[in-house]
């Protein structure tokens, strides 16, 4: 099946601190060479912890942000350029849920209001921000109401009417649970699984929560200072994860069962300044595997089971 | 007991409103190097809980009845500089903003040697020494030189370490962790409570601590409280109240974490959302979520009978899938 959603080389760089008169500003790679696609219906985690890169990423494949190198191409095409009528056709189809729906949406505005502007900007029938409304949980009455009358899981489900309302058929989901309480939280993660199953959306899923993340997704990505590191379908999150970064990311994971304790705490120390990565593998510094090679030379993902891939050196000796 | 909190209430007053009550009859108990967590999601009153007993509410807020008992001393019968004196002595507190805690001007080691001093009274030399000894203690790498730089210098987690140096300098026979791992990264959470499960060995500590995360209070309570809307709704020892929880809500709670092995299943949600604190139900504040609830629940506040605060405690029902339409009430 040819992908929805494919991304090749993707990099992008900020200035990082004030140029000088003869010195140029320091770059900051915040995503560096990621390449990754998503299948029609099919959902794609990208997890990580702060620094890694995945908000950027999200925004590169909406094309709020242009990227420094490499090519994203969405359902057979490239992604057109940002605020032209070629993109703005295309981002019909691709929305963005994120994390603060309280920001995402007008305080002066009824929600019902807000949800048919989205459509009225992209010449469709504001009469159908009721029916999204009602698809994602939220009873008529409430398409009246002011964002401050409602709460922070009623505003979510807003924000996902509003990219729904348009019939994309790829949403962005950046952190969208990560503000919730647990028992919000599941109501949104359910009613994300519910409208993928009836109506074949792809979903591209990034958190920082690996719970979260391997509920949801059939892939799963995982990224450490700008560049994936270990990539394969979930079951192998939950089984055998490959990079000694993901296991210990997997292993920090509070299991809620007192029957678990005393796992090993991964002591791997505190994570470096994403702005001056370390030479070699990133993760280097905290590895408890490094050897002289990984400090320096670049690991490339390799394919070690079928479609599970990991950038490491040493997996063959440390498995 | 390090602790004992005897059905304390907290008061807000309003202007022109009626006064609000964010902690409602809430009874703890910690013995030394134990740690208790407390439970619940935003609103619940589990952070103004931890402000009463750090004496640090806000000004209109006030504990209306009940007594606090640290160390075996009521602060109650005290006044308040001694109060204050003896809370500084006895207890100590880490907050999730630790960045936003300790001062921007002044040096990470002059912050902490400055608690020593507070505490112990110790020379302005004697206290810089304690002070790069605690900062070693909680694992910052080379403390004599960290000592000297600025909290914007170190990242969140060298800032939550420093925190940490600063609540222990003097040995306080009580922690309160208010969410204090919660704005840092998973892998350096681990490390983070790892430190102060060590240090709570070390030095005897209790350790209060307030958390929505129910994964964390599986791996490092010995007891919990769950609180919902400004009561504590069941108390227990961990491993029984993860093996058999009683009350609906906690039940709900732990329906409604992914699992970690299990297929992806639908989750359980509980419908509704927390009712506001000036707005809440009469008869017990879970009913109007509770699949449980029948007439009394919504007439009768339950009593605690055993750490339980339910009308119709009982074993895990299996809750039918949720209509999504049956989220409001």
């Amino acid at each position: 099946m040819t992908a929805l959603l494919r991304a090749t080389g993707l990099r992008k760089s900020y200035a990082t601190g004030r140029a000088g008169l003869f010195r140029p500003s320091a770059r900051f790679n915040a995503v560096d060479g990621v390449t990754l696609h998503i299948k029609p219906g099919e959902t794609l985690g990208v997890v990580g912890e702060s620094g890694c890169g995945k908000s950027t990423l999200s925004r590169l494949v909406l094309g709020l942000a242009q990227a420094d190198a490499g090519e994203i191409l969405f359902d057979g095409a490239p992604l057109p350029r940002a605020d032209t009528d070629d993109w703005r056709r295309m981002r019909i189809r691709m929305q963005l849920v994120h994390q603060n729906a309280a920001g995402a949406l007008d305080p002066r505005l009824p929600v019902r209001a807000q949800v048919e502007e989205a459509l009225r900007i992209h010449k469709r029938a504001p009469e159908r921000a009721a029916r999204a409304l009602s698809d994602v949980g939220l009873p008529p009455a409430m398409a009246a109401r002011y964002p401050h009358e409602m709460s922070g899981g009623q505003l979510q489900r807003v924000v996902i009417a509003r990219a729904l309302a348009l019939d994309p058929d790829l949403l962005v989901l950046d952190e969208p649970v990560s503000a919730l309480d647990v028992s919000i939280q599941a109501q949104i993660v359910n009613l994300i699984r519910d409208l993928q199953a009836a109506r074949g959306l792809a979903y591209l899923f990034v958190s920082h929560d690996v719970a979260v993340v391997r509920h949801v997704a059939d892939r799963i990505a995982v990224m450490y200072l700008g560049r994936v590191v270990e990539e394969g379908p979930t079951a192998a999150f939950r089984t055998g994860a490959l990079h000694p970064y993901t296991r210990a990311l997997l292993d920090a994971v509070p299991v809620p069962d007192p029957g678990c304790r005393g796992g090993a705490v991964p002591r791997i120390g505190d994570p470096p300044n994403p702005a001056a990565p370390p030479p070699g593998c990133r993760f280097h510094p905290r590895c408890p595997f490094a050897v002289h090679r990984c400090r320096a030379e670049p690991p490339v993902l390799r394919e070690f089971a079928a479609r599970h891939h990991a950038a490491c050196h040493r997996i063959e000796e440390i498995a | 007991m390090v602790l004992s909190v005897n059905d304390v209430t907290v008061t807000i007053d309003r202007p022109r409103r009626t006064a609000v009550h964010p902690v409602r009859g809430v009874s703890l108990s910690l013995k030394a190097g134990e740690t208790l967590a407390l439970v619940g999601e935003s609103g619940c009153g589990k952070s103004m809980t931890c402000l009463a007993l750090a004496g640090l509410l806000p000004n209109r807020a006030a504990i209306a009845s009940g007594t606090l008992v640290l160390d075996g001393t009521d602060l109650g019968t005290l006044s308040p500089r001694d109060a204050r004196d003896l809370r500084r002595r006895k207890m100590a507190s880490v907050f999730q903003d630790a960045t936003g805690g300790l001062n921007p001007v002044r040096s990470i080691g002059w912050q902490v040697a400055q608690a020593v001093r507070m505490r112990g009274g110790a020379t302005r030399h004697a206290a810089q020494q304690e002070a790069v000894r605690l900062l070693g203690r909680v694992g910052l790498p080379d403390p004599e030189r960290r000592a000297r730089e600025f909290p914007h210098q170190f990242s969140g987690g060298m800032n939550q370490r420093a925190m940490i140096a600063l609540a222990i300098a003097g040995n306080p026979k009580l922690l309160i962790a208010d969410e204090a791992t919660t704005a840092l990264d998973v892998t350096l959470q681990a490390q983070i409570l790892e430190l102060i499960a060590d240090l709570r060995r070390a030095l005897g500590m209790g350790v209060l601590f307030v958390t929505h995360d129910l994964g964390l209070v599986a791996q490092h309570a010995d007891s919990v409280a769950v609180m919902y809307a400004g009561r504590i709704v069941e108390r227990a020892s961990t491993d029984s109240l993860f093996a058999n929880p009683r009350h609906p809500y906690t039940q709900g709670l732990l329906a409604a974490l992914p699992d970690a092995m299990g297929a992806s299943a639908r989750l359980a949600s509980i419908d509704g959302t927390v009712p506001p604190i000036d707005a809440l139900p009469a008869g017990c504040a879970f009913a109007p979520r509770c699949v449980r609830a029948s007439a009394i629940c919504t007439s009768t506040v339950p009593d605690t009978v055993r750490g339980l605060a339910c009308h119709h405690p009982g074993p895990r029902v299996r809750p039918a899938v949720p209509a999504m339409q049956k989220e409001y009430s």
